[in-house]
């Protein structure tokens, strides 16, 4: 189960690495958010995996840790709460200027109004 | 226990929501809210200040649970300090935006306000990593909604560049706090300071990946080399007013360096050796040439503040990265002065703007209310370059003088005092082209005129001014405090002792316990 948590975490990260450097917005939330599950995944984790155990100390000798779990719920909020957020304003940016590049336009600082260049 | 020190989070937690849901379309009723708001911070503030400036460190237990299991909240000198700061900036920052009508440019400004400095304040005064993150993040997001307050393509597009920086940032966090609980059991700062001790010197992989994370998020906060790409375009397309509140959001940054990294992983620590205090010192000193050499080139003069910016934070950070006493004691001087230089140039900015409607660095026609804004500017290059005789060249002095004791003074003087000359020449073209040469150009006979700028503007950016020279007249009481801040920040011993050994709810019954089983 190691090997499984692991990778997992390891291709969702090396996914939403490779994802967030790209040119256009989509992907880069798309990667975002893959790389929000992996860190979830890794918060998860960090507590030692255990199988089948209550998250609460009880007279059973094996529990898992429940913080963790506190942690990963409020991550998981308030990262779907910022991706939500940045979906929001790069419509608003992509139906505004008719662009969905992340990077700024090249911009001629000389001419009148500043307007991009083609 | 006192329950004052967590109302500087509750009390905007508390008006945020009134001003959204009661006070929606009176924007008359949202400013007396919202100024009364940051007055009554103010107070509070000044009242937390006074009472830790004889060292005692306040703690405040949420649910009267202990530490480490329950939440605490830490004033320390060094909290309440940046909180008092906070405050201050906020009422100027908040006068400005009332006196040039930001807040009425779009929706729900003051809410967004109030949550902002919510965030701002919890972050200063957590004591617990992971609360250190959750503060981060409604500190963020209100900036989000800030940054992009009054719309415009060119403001959503550096929008969405920031949002998504600074959610790469929360992850690394997130990743960072991971490591941590899986190497040592425990988010809560003092705990850790304890634990990281008894970490086994041959398995540390763990715990040092999570120290450059750390460092890294708070790099990326504190726009530091090279993690600095987001803030040039995010603070020149802001709102003014937000981008002068923004100046404070760098130095959260630079305050969770100091705490984490005088008290977590100290400089004596065994098990991080070799990591931030090799290579945070070139870090600094590289943004501090950068953002000056920026300062020299931009065209326009809201990118040529935000570059000021970055330059003021690679100075903090190369004094901060020596890591002793005096280094520490000259950074936080240096905070103050740089906090209130770069919100009132950026404020300065707006006035500008205001009068001439752009911002590129040409010779263009004289502007009403110019005259004042050409006095107010150069008072505030004088600041924000170092030059005397206001607080930036005392607080230059001082960085210099921590330095000189130290193996890589050579490097730091040179930099320091080049970035300095560099910095002097860019503002003083910048301030000779906009305000000097419009004397030689003639108005276009069917140019468009602005009215001169709002008084009450004026008032706020002459308060920050006013400020910055009682910051320089009182050096000596500020100095002493500073000193007073670092000798407690690298003696942390009552500071964990009063978190980890307050009792709490159930308290007595644990300790019973453990007598049973003895």
């Amino acid at each position: 189960m190691e090997f499984l948590v692991a990778s997992a975490i390891g291709i969702l990260t090396a996914a939403g690495t490779y994802m967030v450097m790209r040119l256009r917005t989509f992907p880069v939330i798309l990667g975002m958010s893959l790389l929000t599950y992996a860190v979830n995944v890794f918060l998860f984790a960090s507590g030692r995996l255990t199988v089948s155990a209550p998250p609460i100390l009880t007279d059973a000798e094996v529990y898992t840790d429940p913080l963790p779990q506190a942690l990963v719920l409020t991550a998981i909020v308030i990262s779907f709460g910022m991706t939500a957020v940045v979906v929001m304003i790069a419509l608003g940016s992509y139906l505004g200027a008719d662009d969905d590049h992340v990077n700024d336009p090249v911009i001629d600082p000389d001419a009148p109004d500043g307007e991009a260049k083609p | 226990m006192t329950h004052w020190i967590i109302l500087p989070v509750v009390l905007p937690a508390i008006l945020a929501p009134f001003i959204v849901l009661a006070a929606r379309y009176h924007v008359g009723i949202q400013r007396v809210f919202s100024i009364a708001g940051v007055i009554a911070q103010i107070v509070l503030a000044a009242s937390l200040a006074w009472q830790t400036s004889d060292g005692t460190v306040l703690l405040y237990q949420l649910g009267d649970w202990a530490a480490p299991f329950g939440i605490v909240v830490v004033g320390d000198r060094l909290s309440t300090m940046m909180v008092l700061l906070t405050a201050i900036l906020g009422l100027f920052v908040l006068l400005y935006s009332i006196g040039s009508g930001w807040d009425t440019r779009g929706r729900h400004f003051h809410a967004l306000f109030q949550f902002q400095l919510m965030g701002i304040m919890g972050a200063f005064l957590t004591g617990d990593l992971f609360n250190l993150f959750v503060f981060f993040e409604v500190l963020l997001i209100a900036s989000y909604g800030l940054m992009i307050h009054a719309g415009g393509n060119a403001r959503l597009r550096a929008g969405v560049q920031y949002v998504l920086f600074n959610l790469m940032g929360s992850t690394l966090f997130l990743f960072a706090l991971g490591a941590i609980y899986a190497e040592t059991g425990t988010l809560n700062m003092a705990d850790l300071a304890q634990r990281l001790s008894s970490v086994d010197p041959a398995e540390t992989v763990g715990i040092r990946l999570a120290a450059v994370l750390l460092l890294m998020v708070f790099a990326v906060k504190a726009a530091l080399l090279p993690l600095h790409f987001w803030l040039p375009s995010s603070y020149a397309e802001a709102p003014a007013p937000v981008a002068a509140l923004f100046a404070i959001m760098t130095k959260v940054g630079a305050y969770a360096i100091i705490r984490v990294y005088t008290m977590i992983f100290a400089p004596g620590v065994a098990v991080t050796a070799g990591l931030h205090d090799v290579w945070l010192l070139p870090a600094a000193l590289a943004s501090l040439a950068l953002g000056m050499i920026g300062v020299l080139a931009a065209r326009s003069l809201d990118r040529l503040v935000a570059f000021s910016v970055i330059g003021s934070m690679g100075m903090v950070m190369v004094t901060i990265s020596l890591f002793t006493p005096e280094s520490i004691a000259a950074a936080l001087y240096y905070i103050i002065h740089s906090t209130l230089a770069a919100a009132s140039l950026f404020l300065i900015t707006d006035l500008v703007a205001h009068g001439r409607g752009d911002l590129r660095l040409t010779a263009q026609p004289f502007f009403a209310g110019g005259r004042r804004t050409a006095g107010l500017f150069f008072v505030a290059a004088i600041a924000m370059a170092g030059l005397p005789p206001l607080s930036g060249f005392i607080g230059k002095l001082l960085i210099l003088d921590a330095a000189f004791d130290q193996d890589s003074m050579r490097w730091i003087w040179a930099i320091v005092l080049s970035a300095s000359l560099i910095s002097v020449v860019g503002f003083a073209r910048a301030g000779s082209t906009v305000f000097w040469k419009a004397r030689s150009v003639d108005p276009e006979p069917d140019a468009e005129t602005f009215p001169a700028p709002d008084a009450l503007s004026y008032v706020a950016v002459g308060g920050l001014i006013a400020l910055l020279v009682a910051h320089t007249v009182f050096a000596g009481p500020a100095y002493r405090y500073a000193t007073a801040t670092a000798e407690q920040l690298f003696n942390p011993t009552a500071y964990i002792t009063t978190v980890l050994e307050t009792p709490g709810k159930l308290s007595d019954a644990k300790a019973k316990d453990k007598e049973e089983d003895h």
